[in-house]
C-alpha cells in the first residue's frame, strides 16, 4: 500500500472534504488501485521522453493588452451568498 | 557569540499593463469595489484564461534587467489553497519551469560592490483584497486586484544584514522603474516584499532555521522587521532554545513580529500544470528584441551624469536613484545649463520637501521647466535666493509658473538703488545702537542692519546692494 489512511485524511483536509471512516477506507483502497495501475507506466523506458506539461501541441496563445468593459457590480455580486457596500461578505478570516 | 545573519527576499511587483494577465479587465488602481471584474478573473465556471502578451514582454524585460537567463520553455501551474481573496481556490503561477533564472543584482555596501543572486523570476496573477470589518466579525472582499499581473523575484540567501536588504530593495525598485516594467508604489501595493531570515554562528557553514516575515509595507518596515527578528532569534539561541520554522507577521504598531498560526498543511499547495494555458516558448530573436528596448540603467546614467554634466559622484548617485527624479533633472538641464545648480535644488529643496510631504516627484504638479525658469529669474536678479525658496515651495504645491507667483505675490527683488537707499536710511535712523557699534569697530553689527532692511522689504531687497549701501552710508 502506497497511500495510507493518513494520506487520505491529509488530502481530504486540504480539499476541505469531510470523510467518515468508511469513506476513508474506501478511498485509500481506490487510490491505491489507481496508483498501482499507473505503476505500469514505469515498465516503459521513458529515459528519452520529455515530461509532458501540456497535452495539446500548441504554444504561445496570447491576446493583445487591451481593456474591455468589466461586469457591473450588481452582476459581479449576483451569485454572492452575502454582500455589503459592493463587497462580497465572508466569514471572518482568522490569521493570528 | 557572534552570529552571521542570512537573508533572502521574495519580492512581488505589479507589471505595468493596461489589462489583467488572463482577461480584459482594467488593472487600474482603486475604483469602486468589484467593478474591475469579469467571469474569467472571478473564476466562474466554463471560462478560458488567455495570456496577455504584454505580460510576457514585461516579464522578460524585468528578468533581463536583473541579468537572468530567460527560459526557452516555461509554463503556468495552479497553486491550490483556499482563501477568500482567491475566487478560483487556486492561483495561476509558475512552479518548476519559471520564466527566468540565475540572475543577479549588484549593490553598493560600505563603498564596495556586492553581487546578490536572483534565483528566479516568475509570472503569476495577483489575489483580491480583504477588508476586515471594524467589529472583526466578518470580512469584505474586493476582487478588482484579482488577476493583475505580477512578477515574483526570489533572491539567493546572499544578504547579510537588514540594512543590506533595504539597499537591495531600493536598487531593485529603481531597476524595475528604469526598465518601465512596474511603478513600484509600495503604498498602492504594486511592490511587496516578504523576507526569509536565519542566523548562524560566525564561521559556520550550515544554515540555521529560518523564519519568514510578512506584512512589511515599506522598505523601512522591512529593515525594522528584520532587525527585530534577528534580535529575537539571537535571544532564543543564547537561552539554548530552538528557532521554529514558521511565518511571522510584522506589526508596525508594536514594532514586533508575531506568529501567524497557519497550519503546516497550508504550505502543501499541490501544484500541477495549468491545463487551460499552453506553454510559453520564447525564441532567441524575441528575447534579443526585448533586450534592445532596455533603457539606460541607473549605473550607466550615473556615469553619464558625472562625465556629461560634471556632477560630483554623490550628486549623480542621489539623482539617478529614482528614474522619475533623473528624468526631471535631465529635462531641467535642457532648459538651464548649469547642471550643478539644478542638482543642488533637486537634492536640497526638492528632495527635502518631497520627503517631508512623503510624496514622489511624479505626484506633485511641479514641472522641470518651472524650476529652470525660476533659476533664470534668480540669474537675472528678479528674485533673491531666499525668495526663490518661497517661490519654489509654491510651485511644488500649486504647479503655477514662477512668473505668475512672483507677479501675484509682489516678490520681485528691489534692486533699485534709489528705492533701497530710502529704506537703508530709515533703518540707520531707527537703530542708533547698532550704528554706533559698527562705527566703534564691531563690524559684525552690519549683519543685524542688513537683516532689518530685509525685514522692511519682506526679503525682497537685493542683499549685495543692501550691503554696499549700508557700508557706504555707515562709513561716510
Amino acid at each position: 500500500m502506497k497511500i495510507t489512511k493518513k494520506d487520505v485524511e491529509h488530502v481530504a483536509m486540504l480539499a476541505r472534504l469531510y470523510l467518515d471512516e468508511e469513506e476513508k477506507a474506501k478511498y485509500t483502497r481506490q487510490l491505491n488501485s489507481i496508483l498501482d495501475y499507473m505503476e505500469k507506466l514505469n515498465q516503459l523506458d521513458t529515459e528519452k521522453v520529455e515530461p509532458t506539461s501540456h497535452v495539446l501541441p500548441i504554444k504561445n496563445v496570447f491576446r493583445k493588452d487591451r481593456v474591455e468593459e468589466s461586469l457591473a457590480n450588481e452582476e459581479v455580486l449576483a451569485n454572492a451568498p452575502d454582500k455589503e457596500n459592493g463587497y462580497f461578505k465572508v466569514p471572518k478570516i482568522i490569521e493570528d | 557569540m557572534d552570529y552571521e545573519v542570512i537573508i533572502g527576499l521574495e519580492v512581488h511587483a505589479e507589471l505595468l499593463t493596461d489589462s489583467k494577465i488572463f482577461c480584459c479587465c482594467t488593472t487600474e488602481f482603486g475604483g469602486a469595489p468589484n467593478t474591475h471584474c469579469c467571469p474569467v478573473c472571478l473564476g466562474l465556471p466554463g471560462v478560458l484564461p488567455v495570456t496577455n502578451e504584454k505580460v510576457i514582454e514585461l516579464g522578460v524585460k524585468a528578468a533581463l534587467a536583473l541579468n537572468c537567463e530567460i527560459s526557452p520553455y516555461s509554463k503556468f501551474d495552479r497553486k491550490n489553497y483556499f482563501y477568500p481573496d482567491l475566487p478560483k481556490a487556486y492561483q495561476i503561477s509558475q512552479y518548476d519551469l519559471p520564466l527566468a533564472r540565475n540572475g543577479y543584482l549588484e549593490i553598493e555596501v560600505d563603498g564596495k560592490t556586492k553581487k546578490i543572486g536572483i534565483t528566479r523570476v516568475h509570472l503569476e496573477e495577483d489575489a483580491g483584497k480583504l477588508v476586515h470589518s471594524e467589529t472583526g466579525s466578518y470580512s469584505l472582499v474586493d476582487y478588482n486586484r484579482t488577476g493583475v499581473p505580477l512578477i515574483e523575484i526570489v533572491t539567493e540567501p546572499d544578504l547579510r544584514s537588514p540594512a543590506e536588504a533595504k539597499i537591495f530593495l531600493e536598487k531593485l525598485k529603481s531597476i524595475l522603474q528604469y526598465a518601465e516594467v512596474s511603478d513600484c508604489k509600495m503604498q498602492e501595493g504594486s511592490l511587496r516584499c516578504d523576507a526569509n531570515v536565519s542566523i548562524r554562528p560566525m564561521g559556520s557553514k550550515e544554515f540555521g532555521t529560518k523564519t519568514e516575515l510578512k506584512n512589511m509595507n515599506s522598505f523601512k518596515a522591512v529593515q525594522k522587521g528584520l532587525e527585530y527578528e534577528v534580535k529575537r532569534q539571537k535571544k532564543l539561541l543564547e537561552r539554548g532554545k530552538k528557532i521554529i520554522q514558521e511565518t511571522r507577521r510584522w506589526d508596525e504598531n508594536s514594532n514586533k513580529t508575531y506568529t501567524m498560526r497557519s497550519k503546516e498543511e497550508a504550505h502543501d499547495y499541490r501544484y500541477f500544470p495549468e491545463p487551460d494555458l499552453p506553454p510559453i516558448v520564447l525564441e532567441k530573436g524575441y528575447i534579443e528584441e526585448i533586450r534592445k528596448t532596455l533603457p539606460e540603467m541607473p549605473y550607466d546614467r550615473k556615469k553619464r551624469y558625472i562625465e556629461e554634466y560634471g556632477l560630483p559622484e554623490y550628486d549623480a548617485g542621489v539623482i539617478t536613484s529614482s528614474k522619475a527624479l533623473a528624468d526631471f533633472f535631465e529635462e531641467c538641464v535642457k532648459e538651464y545649463v548649469d547642471a550643478k545648480t539644478v542638482s543642488n535644488w533637486v537634492m536640497g529643496e526638492l528632495l527635502g520637501t518631497l520627503n517631508a510631504m512623503d510624496k514622489e516627484i511624479d505626484e506633485i504638479p511641479l514641472t522641470p521647466k518651472h524650476l529652470a525658469d525660476m533659476l533664470k529669474l534668480m540669474d537675472k536678479g528678479t528674485i533673491s535666493g531666499k525668495i526663490a525658496k518661497k517661490v519654489f515651495k509654491e510651485m511644488m504645491e500649486t504647479g503655477r509658473t514662477p512668473d505668475e507667483i512672483v507677479e501675484e505675490k509682489g516678490l520681485k527683488q528691489i534692486a533699485d538703488e534709489g528705492e533701497l537707499s530710502k529704506i537703508v536710511d530709515k533703518v540707520i535712523a531707527d537703530n542708533p545702537k547698532s550704528v554706533e557699534d559698527y562705527r566703534a569697530g564691531k563690524k559684525k553689527a552690519i549683519g543685524y542692519l542688513v537683516g532689518q532692511v530685509m525685514k522692511e522689504t519682506r526679503g525682497k531687497a537685493n542683499p549685495q546692494l543692501v550691503n554696499k549701501l549700508l557700508r557706504e552710508k555707515l562709513e561716510s
